[in-house]
């Protein structure tokens, strides 16, 4: 943690990190273009392929990485103060899961395509998994242990992934397009798609950024909030609406990218602190950098073919989830 | 007080609980009743009567092909993969001395699952035939169950393992492995893709007599051993400090006892797939039935995983019409919801 002086600049330096990233992530991949390319495209387009492909395939690609992990993050943060539980996360807890099984369904059984309403629907996977997992959680006096909470995460997860493998076994001709949309990918998206999300993503955000009153107080446990006069019921309604919005809306883009919610506000509340007005826009900021150097670092490890992001955060974070894991069980 | 009858030798000594045994000789009738039900549905039916009278050896030539060539296999299979993950799950709770620990949550079956897809995606020719022998699987399988085994086990390793470190690390690594199925399944041929990904979820769809020649004596041996450690698992359940001063080397008999588990989830998953949430219903099940005295709880417990991965089958296929549901999707549809109503109960007492 660092003195409060220095809180804004690391924002900054933050914020800095995450435009090289963008940067790079438009300039760099199979096609081979560099920085002077890169800046032709956008100043003087002379609708040459390596344009092209900078404008039309990459730069989609970086803003999605950049918002989806952003969001991931912020919906994580949000989990782990409300549940007062490190290992909760969108995607230990099922709601990436849930989510991706209505996308599924709905790809499979209703044959919808149309991409509003496969929003809609990922939205709606997200709240049923949601409202289970928040359920189960609030059984028992100061909710359930951090084990508990888990494996009923997982035990939701699974199930919810082993009936969407089921409804792929299924219907085996859309096993590999699904495949690699269920794995995570921030690839093949164009900016329409995007943009259809964007307003819920930033209604999420807008209300998080007026929550951080509510949530300082309710990561002090719910006893004391309470008596500081919060109203426990009302913020836990509209965290999880503000989950739903995040996680639903990063699935229906991007697919059910794991560990970014798990890990990303750990690492921001070591840098910064627990006070949810500098934890929360870092989060942010580290999220989006996370996805953005994963989906970087996938474009190169098996190329010319791509491996799915969410694999790829999946081997950078399962080291740190393990580290944090020991770290945090090692009292009990 | 329970009628206990005792069986002792110089190597070996085992109090049989009569009222467990009444319970298992009952179970047993129900298993062989589950398994000629299951022999006689399918896309056409044939009696019970009918199916017995082709076990015994005269029946019609037709329907004996369709039952011992088509239904038999896989439904052994199937048998012979429920009793080795009930009991793997049974070994597993026992000595992590937690009733929520699984093969599946810790992370075993989804390595054992990986090393199955890296087996079919290296030894697979452009025909998609396997360029080696099919008994090579189950120790491929195995050599993915215990490689996952001894990282989760080594990693929440400080001090001795506790429950609440090897199921967070088993989660987090579980994770990582099925990442890596995703990358082995993305690389390879698209049939390929569909044919793992049917094995994933658990399905004991392709099975063959070759297959159910190499599982049944694998499990018999596996579960025979595993009756014979039972009283070593009894006394793992008192925890370290008494096990210690009964005389047994705890972490030792705890890293056999692993491994036992590890060959027993390796061998089921390589032919049925990870079939999931069966070790950890079945053990349940069993422990309310019988107690948790392992030398009666460990049959039980297998005849009811048996039970449970047949009738799976049998509802999946038959229940659909043409298409055939993985059985892993019935036992996680019903085992997800039993394993929350577990923790619910445990966190309201």
């Amino acid at each position: 943690m660092i003195s409060n002086v220095l809180k804004t600049p690391l924002l900054f330096f933050g914020f800095i990190i995450m435009i090289i990233g963008i940067v790079l992530s438009v300039t760099y991949g199979y096609a081979n273009t560099n920085l002077h390319t890169t800046w032709e495209a956008f100043f003087h387009f002379n609708n040459s392929n390596e344009h092209l492909i900078i404008l039309e395939h990459r730069l989609p690609r970086a803003l999605i990485a950049t918002f989806v992990g952003a969001s991931l993050a912020i919906a994580g943060a949000l989990l782990q103060t409300m549940t007062r539980n490190p290992l909760a996360s969108p995607g230990i807890l099922g709601i990436n899961a849930g989510a991706g099984l209505f996308v599924v369904l709905a790809m499979s059984i209703l044959q919808i395509t149309n991409l509003l309403s496969f929003t809609f629907i990922s939205f709606l996977g997200a709240a049923v998994s949601a409202l289970c997992i928040l359920a189960i959680s609030s059984i028992g006096h100061g909710g359930m242990t951090p084990l508990n909470l888990t494996l009923a995460g997982t035990a939701l997860g699974a199930m919810f992934y082993s009936i969407t493998q089921g409804i792929l076994v299924i219907n085996e001709a859309q096993l590999d397009e699904v495949l690699f949309w269920l794995a995570g990918s921030v690839q093949g998206r164009d900016l329409h798609m995007l943009w259809i999300v964007l307003p819920f993503l930033l209604v999420g955000w807008l209300v998080t950024a007026f929550m951080v009153k509510q949530l300082n107080l309710l990561s002090l446990g719910e006893d004391v909030a309470k008596g500081l006069g919060l109203n426990i019921i009302r913020t836990k309604f509209i965290i999880v609406l503000i989950v739903v919005l995040l996680a639903g809306g990063s699935v229906a883009i991007a697919g059910p990218i794991g560990f970014i919610g798990l890990i990303i506000p750990h690492i921001a509340r070591k840098m910064i602190g627990t006070e949810h007005q500098w934890f929360i826009p870092l989060s942010a900021i580290l999220g989006a950098i996370l996805l953005l150097f994963a989906d970087i670092g996938a474009r190169y490890i098996i190329m010319p073919q791509e491996v799915p992001v969410g694999v790829m955060t999946a081997f950078i974070g399962t080291p740190i989830f393990v580290f944090i894991a020991r770290k945090g069980f090692k009292k009990g | 007080m329970k009628k206990l009858l005792s069986l002792q030798s110089k190597y070996f000594s085992q109090l049989l609980d009569l009222g467990a045994l009444k319970k298992l000789s009952i179970l047993i009738l129900i298993v062989a009743f589950t398994f000629t039900l299951s022999l006689s549905i399918g896309d056409s039916f044939i009696s019970p009567l009918k199916v017995i009278s082709i076990l015994v050896g005269n029946g019609p030539a037709f329907d004996t092909l369709v039952v011992q060539e088509f239904r038999m296999p896989r439904i052994i299979v199937a048998l012979f993969a429920g009793m080795g993950l009930a009991v793997a799950g049974a070994i597993l709770q026992g000595i992590i001395r937690n009733p929520l620990a699984s093969p599946d949550v810790i992370g075993i079956s989804t390595g054992a699952g990986a090393t199955v897809v890296a087996f079919l995606a290296i030894f697979s020719d452009a025909n998609s035939s396997l360029t080696v022998s099919v008994e090579w699987l189950p120790v491929a399988a195995f050599i993915g169950a215990l490689i996952t085994a001894l990282l989760v086990y080594s990693l929440s390793w400080t001090d001795g393992v506790t429950a609440t470190r090897l199921v967070m690390i088993g989660v987090g690594i579980s994770a990582f492995m099925q990442a890596v199925s995703t990358v082995l399944m993305l690389i390879g041929p698209i049939y390929q893709a569909s044919k793992a990904n049917v094995w994933i979820t658990g399905s004991v769809n392709s099975a063959t007599w070759q297959q159910a020649k190499i599982v049944i004596p694998v499990i018999t041996c596996l579960f025979i051993i595993t009756l014979l450690v039972t009283r070593h698992l009894n006394l793992q359940q008192f925890g370290d400090d008494v096990a210690t001063s009964l005389g047994q080397g705890v972490q030792k008999m705890r890293f056999a006892l692993l491994l036992l588990c590890t060959a027993l989830v390796g061998c089921a998953v390589s032919f049925a797939g990870t079939i999931g949430f069966v070790g950890l219903m079945a053990p349940h099940i069993a422990r309310r039935l019988v107690g948790s005295s392992f030398g009666s709880l460990i049959p039980v417990a297998a005849c009811i995983g048996g039970i449970l991965v047949v009738l799976a089958d049998t509802i999946c296929r038959s229940l659909f019409g043409s298409v055939e549901v993985p059985a892993g999707v019935f036992t996680a549809a019903i085992g997800a919801p039993y394993f929350i109503y577990l923790l619910i109960k445990m966190q309201k007492r």
